[in-house]
């Protein structure tokens, strides 16, 4: 009140006294900074991960013999890093965890954007996102439990207990609820105006959702393929309790064998009975590994988000 | 005469078209196709809580709460996973007090304050890298940073570097969901409290964040239960098995003591060759998913009870 009693003294009203008080303004400020500070920790945990990695990986790279790089197998205790065990054992159990989680993802996708009634989504939603929210280490345990010996060693009666498919089956049916939900959002995208006039050239459901739909989502769908990857490869526990490669691995491509991959490798070092000790670069070395890791998974998910991206701008 | 043949036909045709003719085989295996792969994945889910139950219920029929209540023994019979859930709830505690304010924060700061610059892109980009980098990479970051370089301050391979190395890893998961809730609340609401006179600060506390409180508290829920479930970076950052400073001791203490966590003693009981163990890992699991369960339940609930729809 007192206020506009001044503004009417001073006669016709300006900018400057819609400013508010100066007292008031700096809070504002001081409020702003506040908050500014909380969002740059997402550069400063950023630069942190480049920098705690960076340093000790490149020290493993000039230091260490390169013959050491490409042996029989992973076993940093006795110096031999061949990096080909642990990354080919990655691509291996990303392999058979896409092979899981790309038609079971992509099925529940369509089906949850194109068939399903309000009320079945309901129930399937809730079921997927529980899906999404079980540890890793719990599906470890389910994988050394019941899929390696229930179903790979069923099938194929060659396999050891511990064996990289059965690590491919767990990391795979944990990543289905994340590739279903990104690409049914993309699915969700596509305007109705193409289904409908898709129906009314006659096509039935199936057509318009695998002729129409699919098609216009693309980029979303291989999107979600390639998060649905990124995600496979970084996955640990599952790998570390099931297949097999504690303390190290020699090189395999049997995937009924036991194998290591990056993440298991970095995991068995941590856990190991000497800790990360050892051998003289065995420590760099955990860094090194985590450094390619972080590396790769990075490049995929920014090759995703250009595809979630390009998907946005066309409709 | 050929007309009247002619529009009988196609009378007919349409007619047919319109009823829907037959079923069609194709029409129905396709659908049935595409339940079967949601199915597949909920048979999975149903298969793994039952093999758990199955396999870690009696642990509690025949112990009853003395599982939960006795710590790591190397003899099944007497091992529990109190030690493993003492340090998960401390854990927590750091996820709480440092990843949710400034999660919240940042949130606050990309949705209410930031213009669209290339800063702004910038810490934006960075946020939905830092969600997606490998859990195991965060403990090479705790590893550097909290038990090496701050070791002075976090005493190493302790139950504080694994709380921060923690909130690290669930920050940008609290930012995002954060963001969203945020952003939800429609700008009329915002634009209703400038036309008042409030500053940007008062329209946040007073109007904005009281409508995205409960979608912000059903991420942080969320991002919290993902942080009582993590294993791999606590490798790296020393929580091990059946050490933990009970008893005694200042708190001080027990926070420079060795500690552990709950899904880390379930990895180690997975880890044991022989049966017994493996029935104890089933029990940990039971307890660790009745957490989750009780938690994401509880967010879910909160949710469709107090989601504003505009």
């Amino acid at each position: 009140m007192s206020d506009t009693r001044i503004v009417a003294a001073r006669g016709p009203l300006s900018a400057e006294d819609l400013r508010g008080s100066g007292r008031r303004r700096r809070r504002e400020r001081s409020i702003r900074g506040v908050f500014f500070g909380a969002a740059s920790t997402a550069v400063v945990v950023s630069a942190l991960i480049v920098l705690s990695l960076a340093g000790r990986a490149l020290r493993f790279a000039v230091r260490v013999d390169p013959g050491a790089l490409w042996t029989s197998g992973w076993f940093p205790r006795r110096g031999m890093y061949d990096l080909r065990t642990i990354f080919v054992g990655t691509f291996l159990v990303a392999g058979v965890a896409m092979v899981v989680a790309a038609p079971l993802g992509l099925g529940a996708a369509i089906y949850l954007s194109e068939y399903a009634k309000p009320r079945v989504r309901r129930w399937l939603k809730p079921g997927l996102e529980t899906l999404a929210g079980i540890p890793s280490i719990v599906m470890g345990f389910f994988a050394l439990a019941v899929i390696s010996p229930d179903i790979v060693q069923k099938l194929a009666s060659q396999a050891t207990l511990f064996n990289l498919a059965a690590a491919g089956l767990g990391v795979g049916i944990l990543i289905v609820p994340l590739v279903a939900s990104v690409a049914e959002d993309s699915m969700h995208a596509v305007p109705n105006a193409l289904r409908e006039a898709a129906f009314g050239l006659g096509a039935r459901r199936g057509g318009t959702s695998l002729r129409v739909v699919v098609p216009a989502a693309v980029s979303g769908i291989v999107a979600a393929l390639i998060i649905g990857v990124s995600r496979a490869i970084g996955e640990t526990m599952v790998v570390a309790v099931v297949a097999g490669g504690t303390g190290g691995s020699a090189f395999t491509l049997n995937i009924f064998h036991p194998g290591q991959t990056a993440t298991a490798a970095m995991a068995a070092l941590a856990t190991g009975s000497d800790q990360v000790k050892g051998e003289a670069l065995t420590f760099e070395s955990l860094f090194f590994v985590g450094f390619l890791l972080f590396v790769m998974t990075l490049v995929l998910n920014m090759v995703s988000e250009r595809f979630v991206r390009r998907l946005r701008k066309s409709f | 005469m050929a007309t009247v043949v002619e529009i009988e036909l196609t009378r007919e045709a349409v007619g047919r078209a319109l009823r829907g003719r037959r079923i069609r085989l194709g029409t129905v295996a396709f659908q049935a196709l595409l339940l079967l792969t949601l199915l597949i994945a909920m048979g999975v889910l149903v298969a793994l809580l039952g093999d758990v139950a199955r396999t870690g219920l009696p642990v509690f029929q025949e112990r009853g709460t003395d599982f939960l209540r006795t710590g790591y023994s190397t003899l099944a019979s007497r091992a529990g996973v109190f030690q493993g859930l003492v340090g998960s709830l401390m854990l927590m505690g750091f996820v709480v007090v440092i990843a949710f304010p400034l999660g919240i924060g940042a949130a606050i700061y990309m949705e209410e304050y930031a213009r669209n610059t290339r800063l702004t892109r910038f810490i934006n980009a960075n946020i939905r890298n830092l969600a997606g980098v490998p859990s195991i990479v965060y403990g090479l970051l705790g590893l550097a940073i909290f038990v090496e370089a701050l070791g002075g301050v976090t005493g190493g391979l302790t139950v504080i570097s694994g709380g921060l190395t923690l909130s690290v890893l669930v920050l940008p998961i609290v930012m995002i969901t954060a963001a969203e809730a945020l952003r939800a609340v429609p700008q009329s609401v915002r634009e209703a409290g400038y036309g008042v006179g409030a500053t940007r600060w008062e329209v946040v506390r007073s109007h904005v964040l009281p409508s995205a409180a409960p979608g912000i508290l059903t991420g942080t829920i969320l991002s919290l239960g993902r942080a009582f479930g993590e294993t791999a970076p606590l490798l790296l950052v020393g929580a091990k098995l059946g050490f933990i400073a009970t008893g005694g001791g200042s708190l001080l203490d027990k926070l420079h003591g060795p500690y552990t966590s709950l899904p880390s003693t379930i990895f180690v009981f997975t880890r044991q060759p022989n049966q017994e163990f493996q029935a104890l890992a089933a029990a940990a699991i039971v307890v660790l998913m009745a957490v989750l369960l009780v938690m994401n339940s509880g967010a879910i609930v909160m949710r469709n009870r107090y989601e504003r729809r505009w």
